[in-house]
């Protein structure tokens, strides 16, 4: 074992390597975030990079508990939607007032309100992690979500309170009408937010929250308040939390009570789950895929949302450590030069995976057809391939793909796994280590 | 000289079983003090209630001359007292270097500073240093706690404990587990890093309590049957009778 190990690349000598990589990674970030609605010009794409910037933002501040601290939230848009909120209100009272206030601090006021309702919630249902919190978290955004319903002259009922970004004192000319401004004003605070959270997880708070996750019990016996680090931390996963609420508010002109609901608490978990709590990127991974997902798929089908469920669920099952932790097992082995001894195998595994997908797919959609009573008049368009849902060669099809695939899949997948066992075991020859 | 421990007519019930009855124990200042006993003595229970796991049901105890009774096991920590654990219990999924860390930040005042780099406090780097090299696991120190080897675990539970600088360190049973080599190492080990502290020891193996011991106390059914330097306690009868089981007649 020490043979190994003192084969390993010391820390300090790996040190400015990685101080390297570590300031290009964030330029490269910066620079997508930059050149992204310029590479893709229309305003769809622009619309949907401002999703993801507010679900990325949000994703990663719901990661500060869940990734950070250990605590399974089911009410994290309460501080979104609050956050939204009182943008909105911000931002009417800035119009109404005249007051010197450009659009670009608009998501402060929601950053402060999110860090307002957390300081005030969070002492109590941070007293205990685990189920207890998650309880505590859906009771409260049960009870927001529900309140906002009832009082009216803040939450404005089920229409929500609209406002106008325009009204607001131009800053540099930029008076945030065209969709691309307000992209580039979410991409703003979405690397200042991005930096801001990264920052936070160096700092001896954020050691204590890893720690707290790991072993609440020991870290009382290090000096700490358990209670205290994960207030702390509930109170900064408010805050940025606010700020995306903020920006969703200014990108749609509009907040309403689908802000503070469960189903936005849903989402930002399984964004969050999807992308990899371990690793710090991995929530915006995450926001990325739930957010095209959630745009694009319910072009395609009408049971969109079961798709997204098969997807977290062959997530938690498969890759617990989401789409982050996928790409980080490869790391070893690229520093080490032995990827290229599982690529064959991938490309023989993914052919037969999406032939299973498929199958899948038009196993449902044909189920789909059925149960909503248009079988006989309803196409299936599987990669522009019709297919008629009536017919039973369709359902051959289906059968013969799904179970096909399934076997073949499993045998090819078998491959993959001795493919990288082999890959690691000469990375690990070369001294390199997961 | 105030002592480091002091434990007056301290009781525990849970519920209408009373583990700890009438107990008194004092500890002095630097000095080296194990608490032997059969199984379900109570010595754990012991621990738990010094190191404020648990609360007494009545009774006082001081930590050099000062009440810690009903205080919370932080409280009671930053008071400069520090406990290991039985099972072992170090922050698994964080790097050998990251547990020493944690356990050094309180002490050097960093608390929970949100507005610091971790990595640019030059104090804390430095005595994280010193902590590895002492418990020998410098070369391990970008490992995951988790994937150390039992025996590293236990050195390092050893290191979390006295990386605050600690003035009274508590270990429940360092050596449990190990085998002989190991035992002796990481006697040797505790021996040299608790110089100039006073340490409470569990331990079963008694090889371990009669060579490290200064003093040794005999807990049995919850209450402290003796007290004394370990020629004492190896010549009192109702020790022999008690713990030892052997019969006086």
């Amino acid at each position: 074992m020490t043979e190994l190990t003192s084969r390993a690349p010391t820390p300090s000598d790996a040190a400015p390597a990685r101080n390297i990589g570590f300031y290009a990674t964030w330029a490269a970030f910066i620079l997508v975030v930059v050149l992204l609605p310029l590479i893709f010009r229309s305003g769809g794409s622009h619309t949907t990079f401002s999703l993801i910037g507010i679900a990325a933002i949000f994703a990663l501040s719901y990661n500060i508990l869940l990734g950070q601290t250990g605590l399974l939230s089911f009410g994290h848009a309460v501080y979104y939607g609050l956050g939204g909120f009182l943008a909105v209100h911000g931002m009417n009272a800035i119009a109404a007032h005249g007051l010197p206030v450009p659009l670009p601090f608009v998501p402060l006021i929601g950053g402060f309100a999110g860090l307002v309702f957390a300081v005030v919630i969070g002492w109590v249902s941070t007293q205990r992690a685990g189920t207890v919190f998650a309880m505590i978290s859906l009771g409260i955004g049960e009870l927001v979500a529900s309140s906002s319903l009832i009082l009216r002259s803040f939450f404005g009922g089920e229409a929500g309170i609209t406002t106008n970004r325009t009204d607001l004192p131009a800053l540099f000319g930029w008076n945030f009408g065209p969709q691309i401004q307000v992209y580039y004003l979410i991409g703003f605070w979405l690397i200042i937010s991005a930096i801001a959270m990264y920052a936070l997880t160096r700092t001896p708070l954020g050691r204590m929250c890893n720690a707290v996750r790991d072993n609440p019990e020991r870290v009382q016996f290090i000096g700490y308040d358990p209670h205290v680090v994960r207030y702390l931390s509930f109170c900064f996963a408010g805050f940025f939390a606010g700020i995306a609420g903020a920006l969703a508010a200014i990108n749609f002109e509009i907040a309403n009570a689908a802000y503070l609901g469960a189903v936005q608490s849903g989402i930002v978990l399984f964004a969050t789950f999807i992308g990899g709590v371990s690793y710090f990127f991995g929530p915006i991974l995450g926001a990325v895929v739930v957010t095209m997902l959630q745009l694009e798929l319910s072009d395609v089908t009408t049971v969109w949302q079961l798709y997204f469920g098969i997807i977290f669920i062959g997530i938690v099952m498969y890759a617990p450590g989401g789409i982050a932790s996928l790409l980080m097992m490869h790391r070893p082995l690229i520093r080490a030069g032995t990827l290229p001894m599982i690529l064959p195998a991938y490309l023989v595994a993914i052919v037969p995976t999406i032939l299973f997908a498929c199958g899948v797919i038009l196993t449902i959609e044909i189920l789909a057809a059925y149960s909503q009573g248009n079988a006989a008049s309803s196409t299936i368009r599987l990669f522009r391939i019709p297919f008629e849902a009536a017919n039973p060669m369709t359902w051959l099809a289906a059968a013969v793909l799904t179970i096909g695939g399934f076997l073949v899949a499993r045998m090819t997948w078998r491959g993959v796994t001795a493919a990288w066992d082999r890959a690691m075991m000469a990375a690990r020859e070369r001294g390199y280590h997961a | 000289m105030t002592n480091a421990i002091e434990m007056r007519a301290v009781e525990k019930s849970f519920g209408n079983v009373r583990i700890i009855q009438d107990l008194n124990l004092t500890v002095a200042k630097g000095e080296r003090h194990a608490i032997i006993g059969p199984n379900g003595a109570g010595k754990s229970t012991t621990f738990n209630l010094i190191s404020g796991h648990i609360t007494p049901t009545s009774g006082e105890i001081d930590l050099n001359g000062e009440r810690i009774s009903g205080l919370r096991p932080f409280e009671i920590n930053r008071r400069g007292l520090s406990r290991s654990f039985q099972v072992t219990n170090v922050f698994a999924k964080m790097t050998v270097w990251e547990n020493i860390r944690c356990a050094v930040l309180w002490a050097t005042g960093h608390r929970y500073a949100f507005w610091k780099n971790v990595d640019s406090l030059p104090e804390v780097r430095r005595r994280t240093a010193e902590i590895l090299e002492d418990i020998h696991l410098t070369h391990r120190r970008d490992v995951p706690a988790g994937l150390l080897t039992y025996a590293e675990q236990r050195e390092l539970e050893i290191g979390i404990t006295i990386a605050g600088g600690a003035s009274v360190i508590m270990l429940d049973e360092p050596t449990a587990g190990m085998s002989n080599t190991e035992t002796d190492r990481a006697v040797a080990l505790i021996r040299r890093l608790t110089e100039g502290r006073t340490l409470v020891i569990v331990e079963h193996d008694m090889s371990v309590v009669f060579g490290l011991a200064d003093r040794i106390s005999v807990l049995v059914y919850g209450n402290i049957i003796a007290s004394g330097t370990p020629e004492e306690i190896r010549g009192n009868p109702k020790v022999k009778e008690a713990y030892l089981g052997e019969e006086e007649h």
